[in-house]
C-alpha cells in the first residue's frame, strides 16, 4: 500500500484497515470462485466431498453467526435444526421413493418443525437470563440426538438412513450424450449427475449465503446488532429485545434446516455422525469465532481454515510424533487423533488476545469491547 | 377462599419442598409393586444425590460470580478416572477380604478425585476464567475450549476404550428388607451425598465466610464496596465446586462401573436441567432439583425407557414456564 497522504479524509479508512478489507474480501472473493470451479480444478473425488462440505458449512456457520455473532444468542441448538432438515429430507426420500416430490415434501417438514421448535424455544427461554439459552439450547439438542438414535425405525438410529436421492443426481445421468450415448467430457471432467449434484450444493450454498448478507444490510439487521451491544438502551428505544430474538433465532434455524436438506441431498446418508452430534456443533462453533464473529465473510474463512487444518494439521502431527517416538507421553500428545487438543488450545488463545477472529481483526470490526 | 388455604397448607409443609415426594406418590399407582417402586425410589434418591454433588458447585460458581463454566465436565471426568486409577492401583485393598482396607481404599480414591479437582480448579480460574470475567460470550467460548482440551487430555491419558470400574467388596451386595432389596453403593451415595449437603448448608448458613459468600451472591458490588475481598471468595468457592464435581463423578463412575471419556459431558446435560430447575445460586435449589430429575429418570427409565432424558427436558420446560428463575433461587436476576 502506498503511505498513507496527510490529505486522507476522514470517510476512508486508515492503510492498514484497507490492506485487511483486501485480504478478506480477497480471500473470500478466491474461495467462492474456488468453489465455483473445483470440479475442474480438484477433479478426484474425495477433493468433491471436500468442496461441498465447505460449501453447506459456509451456510450452516453463517447462519450460526447471525445469532452468535450479530446478536448476541449462544446456542447449542444449531446442528438440531440442521438434523431436522437433513432427517426430514432422508425419511422422505427413504419412503417415498427418490424424487422431487419426497425434497419437498419431507425438507419442508423439517423445516416447520426447525420454525416451530425455534419459537417455541425463544419464547419460553429467551425471556429469561440470556445464560439460560445456551443450558437450554444444550439440553434441547441432546434430547434430539438421544432420540435421533432411539427411534431407530424412523431413523436408522446410529446406523442413519442410506436411500437415493432425485434421479438427475445419480453418477449414471447424462447431461449432455456424445454419438456413443456417453456423458460428454468438458475439460476432462464428465458432464454427468454428480456434477449436477455439486452445482445444486454450490448453487443453494450461494443463495442463502447472499440472503443472510442481505438480512444483515437490512435495517433489521441494525437492530439485531443494537441489541447485542446493548440490550437495555434497545429496549429503551422502543424495539422488542424478544420478539428480535426469537425471529432471528428462527431465521437461523430456517436456514440451518435449508443447508440440513441440501447436505441430506448430496451425501445420500443421514446419521447422527454428520448432522447431529456434538462434535458438529463445536465444530460449528470454532469456525465461527476463528473466522471472526458478527462479519459473515468470517464464516467463509472459518470454513475453510478449519477444514484445511483438519486434513493437514493431522500430518503435521503425525511427523511430530515420529519424530518424538522416544520421548515418554510426547507421542500421545502429538498422535493425529488428538488433532482437536492443540486446535482447543488455539481456541482458547484467539479468545484471548484476538477476540474478534480472523477477519473482524483484519476489518477492525466484530466481536465485543 | 378455598384456594388460599390449600396453598397456605402447602408452603407450610414446604412448599415446592413437596414435590419430590408427589412425584414419588404419583409414581407408585403407576410402576405397580411396591417393591420395585422402593427399588426405584432409592435409586433415584442416590442418583439425584451424585448429580447433587455435581450441581452445587456449578450453581454457586453461577451464583456469586456469574460466570457459566462449561468445562465443570471437565471435573466429573476427571474425578472419575482419576477414582478408577486409585482403586485399581488399590485393587489388593478394594476387593480383598478386609472392611476396614475396602473402605480405605474408596476414601482414598474419592478423596484423591476430589484433591486433584480442587487443584485443578484453582488453576481453571486462575488460567482460564480469570481474564474473562464480566463477558458472558466470552466465558461461553472459553469455557467450551477448555473443556474441548481437557476431553483431548482424558483421551490422551487413559485412552479412548471404556474402563471398567469394579466396585471395592464391601458396597458390592444388597441390604434385603422383606422382598426389597436395596443396593449398599445407592445407600453410600445417599449418605455422602448428604453429609456434603449439610456440611454446605451449615457453612453457608453458620460462618462468617458463609454469611459473606451469601451476601456476594445476592449483591457483589456492595460487599466489595464493604471492603470485602471477594476475589478471595472466587478462587474459593470455585475450588470447592471444582472439588464436588471431581467427587461426584468419582461416586458415577463406581455407580455405573463402565466410564468413558464423555462421562463428563453426558451428566453436564442433566447438571444444567437441575442447576435450571433448582434456581441459580442456591445449594437448596440444586438439591430439590437434582432430586426430582434422579427420580424423574428412574421412574421414567423404568416405565418407558426410551423416554428417560426427554422426560427431564419436559420437566425443565415445565418449571421454565411456571417458575422462569427456577424453584429456589437465591437471586432473581
Amino acid at each position: 500500500m502506498s503511505p498513507v497522504s496527510a490529505a486522507e479524509t476522514v470517510g476512508t479508512p486508515p492503510a492498514p484497515a484497507r490492506t485487511g478489507r483486501l485480504l478478506v474480501y480477497g480471500a473470500a472473493g478466491v474461495v467462492w470462485l474456488a468453489l465455483l470451479f473445483a470440479p475442474f480444478l480438484f477433479p478426484d473425488v474425495r477433493a468433491q466431498e471436500v468442496a461441498a462440505r465447505i460449501c453447506i458449512f459456509i451456510v450452516l456457520v453463517a447462519s450460526y453467526d447471525l445469532l452468535i455473532g450479530y446478536t448476541g444468542i449462544v446456542s447449542f441448538a444449531h446442528t438440531m435444526f440442521f438434523g431436522l432438515g437433513g432427517y426430514g429430507t432422508a425419511i422422505a426420500l427413504k419412503a417415498m421413493g427418490a424424487g422431487w416430490d419426497a425434497v419437498l415434501v419431507g425438507g419442508g417438514a423439517g423445516v416447520l418443525a426447525a420454525l416451530v421448535l425455534a419459537a417455541l424455544i425463544g419464547l419460553l427461554s429467551l425471556r429469561v437470563k440470556a445464560i439460560f439459552f445456551a443450558m437450554v439450547t444444550l439440553a434441547a439438542a441432546s434430547v434430539m440426538l438421544v432420540l435421533a438414535s432411539q427411534l431407530s425405525q424412523f431413523t436408522g438410529g446410529e446406523d442413519g438412513l442410506i436411500y437415493s436421492a432425485p434421479r438427475l443426481f445419480s453418477a449414471a445421468t447424462k447431461l449432455l450424450a456424445d454419438a456413443d450415448g456417453k456423458s460428454v467430457r468438458l475439460a476432462g471432467v464428465a458432464l454427468n449427475g454428480k456434477l449436477a449434484a455439486y452445482y445444486f450444493v454450490f448453487f443453494c450454498s450461494l443463495v442463502l449465503y447472499l440472503l443472510m448478507l442481505r438480512i444483515v444490510a437490512s435495517p433489521t439487521g441494525t437492530v439485531l446488532e443494537a441489541i447485542r451491544e446493548n440490550e437495555m438502551r434497545a429496549e429503551a428505544i422502543g424495539y422488542k429485545v424478544v420478539a428480535y430474538r426469537t425471529a432471528i433465532f428462527c431465521i437461523a434455524a430456517i436456514i440451518a434446516a435449508l443447508a440440513g436438506i441440501v447436505r441430506a441431498v448430496w451425501l445420500k446418508y443421514t446419521g447422527p455422525d454428520v448432522f447431529l452430534s456434538f462434535s458438529i456443533m463445536i465444530d460449528i462453533l470454532l469456525m465461527v469465532v476463528i473466522g471472526g464473529m458478527g462479519t459473515m465473510v468470517g464464516a467463509i474463512i472459518g470454513v475453510v481454515v478449519m477444514t484445511l487444518a483438519q486434513f493437514y494439521l493431522k500430518d503435521i502431527m503425525q511427523f511430530g510424533a515420529d519424530a518424538l517416538s522416544g520421548v515418554p507421553f510426547a507421542p500421545s500428545l502429538l498422535d493425529p487423533d488428538r488433532w482437536l487438543l492443540w486446535l482447543g488450545l488455539f481456541f482458547i488463545l484467539l479468545v484471548y488476545f484476538f477476540p474478534a477472529g480472523i477477519a473482524g481483526t483484519l476489518l477492525k470490526k466484530g466481536g465485543r469491547k | 377462599m378455598e384456594a388460599g388455604a390449600t396453598k397456605s397448607v402447602i408452603e407450610r409443609l414446604g412448599g415446592v419442598g413437596l414435590l419430590p415426594v408427589a412425584l414419588a406418590i404419583v409414581a407408585l399407582p403407576l410402576t405397580g409393586s411396591f417393591s420395585s417402586w422402593v427399588t426405584l425410589t432409592v435409586a433415584g434418591l442416590a442418583m439425584g444425590m451424585m448429580i447433587f454433588l455435581m450441581a452445587s458447585g456449578l450453581s454457586l460458581v453461577f451464583g456469586l460470580m456469574d460466570v457459566l463454566n462449561f468445562g465443570h465436565s471437565a471435573f466429573i471426568s476427571f474425578g472419575a478416572f482419576i477414582a478408577a486409577s486409585v482403586l485399581a492401583a488399590l485393587a489388593g485393598w478394594a476387593h480383598g477380604p478386609s472392611g476396614a482396607l475396602n473402605l480405605l481404599a474408596i476414601v482414598l480414591a474419592i478423596g484423591a478425585a476430589t484433591a486433584f479437582c480442587a487443584a485443578a480448579g484453582w488453576f481453571f480460574e486462575r488460567v482460564i476464567v480469570r481474564p474473562v470475567y464480566g463477558d458472558h460470550l466470552r466465558q461461553i467460548l472459553i469455557t467450551v475450549g477448555a473443556l474441548i482440551v481437557a476431553e483431548q487430555l482424558i483421551l490422551a491419558i487413559w485412552g479412548g476404550a471404556p474402563i471398567s470400574v469394579p466396585r471395592p467388596a464391601i458396597l458390592r451386595g444388597s441390604l434385603v428388607f422383606g422382598d426389597v432389596a436395596i443396593e449398599a453403593y445407592r445407600i453410600f451415595a445417599f449418605l455422602l451425598g448428604l453429609a456434603v449437603f449439610v456440611i454446605l448448608s451449615l457453612v453457608l448458613n453458620r460462618t462468617r465466610i458463609g454469611l459473606l459468600v451469601r451476601a456476594g451472591v445476592e449483591n457483589r458490588e456492595m460487599v466489595e464496596a464493604l471492603g470485602f475481598r471477594i476475589d478471595r471468595l472466587f478462587v474459593a468457592v470455585f475450588v470447592v465446586g471444582s472439588a464436588l464435581a471431581g467427587m461426584g463423578g468419582a461416586m458415577w463412575a463406581g455407580y455405573q462401573g463402565l466410564i468413558s471419556g464423555t462421562i463428563g459431558s453426558e451428566m453436564l446435560i442433566l447438571v444444567f436441567i437441575v442447576v435450571i430447575i433448582g434456581g441459580l445460586g442456591s445449594i437448596e435449589g440444586s438439591l430439590l432439583g437434582a432430586i426430582l430429575v434422579g427420580l424423574m429418570g428412574n421412574y421414567v427409565a423404568f416405565l418407558m425407557p426410551k423416554l428417560s432424558l426427554a422426560s427431564n427436558m419436559l420437566l425443565m420446560m415445565a418449571v421454565l414456564l411456571w417458575r422462569p428463575y427456577g424453584l429456589l433461587p437465591a437471586v432473581k436476576r
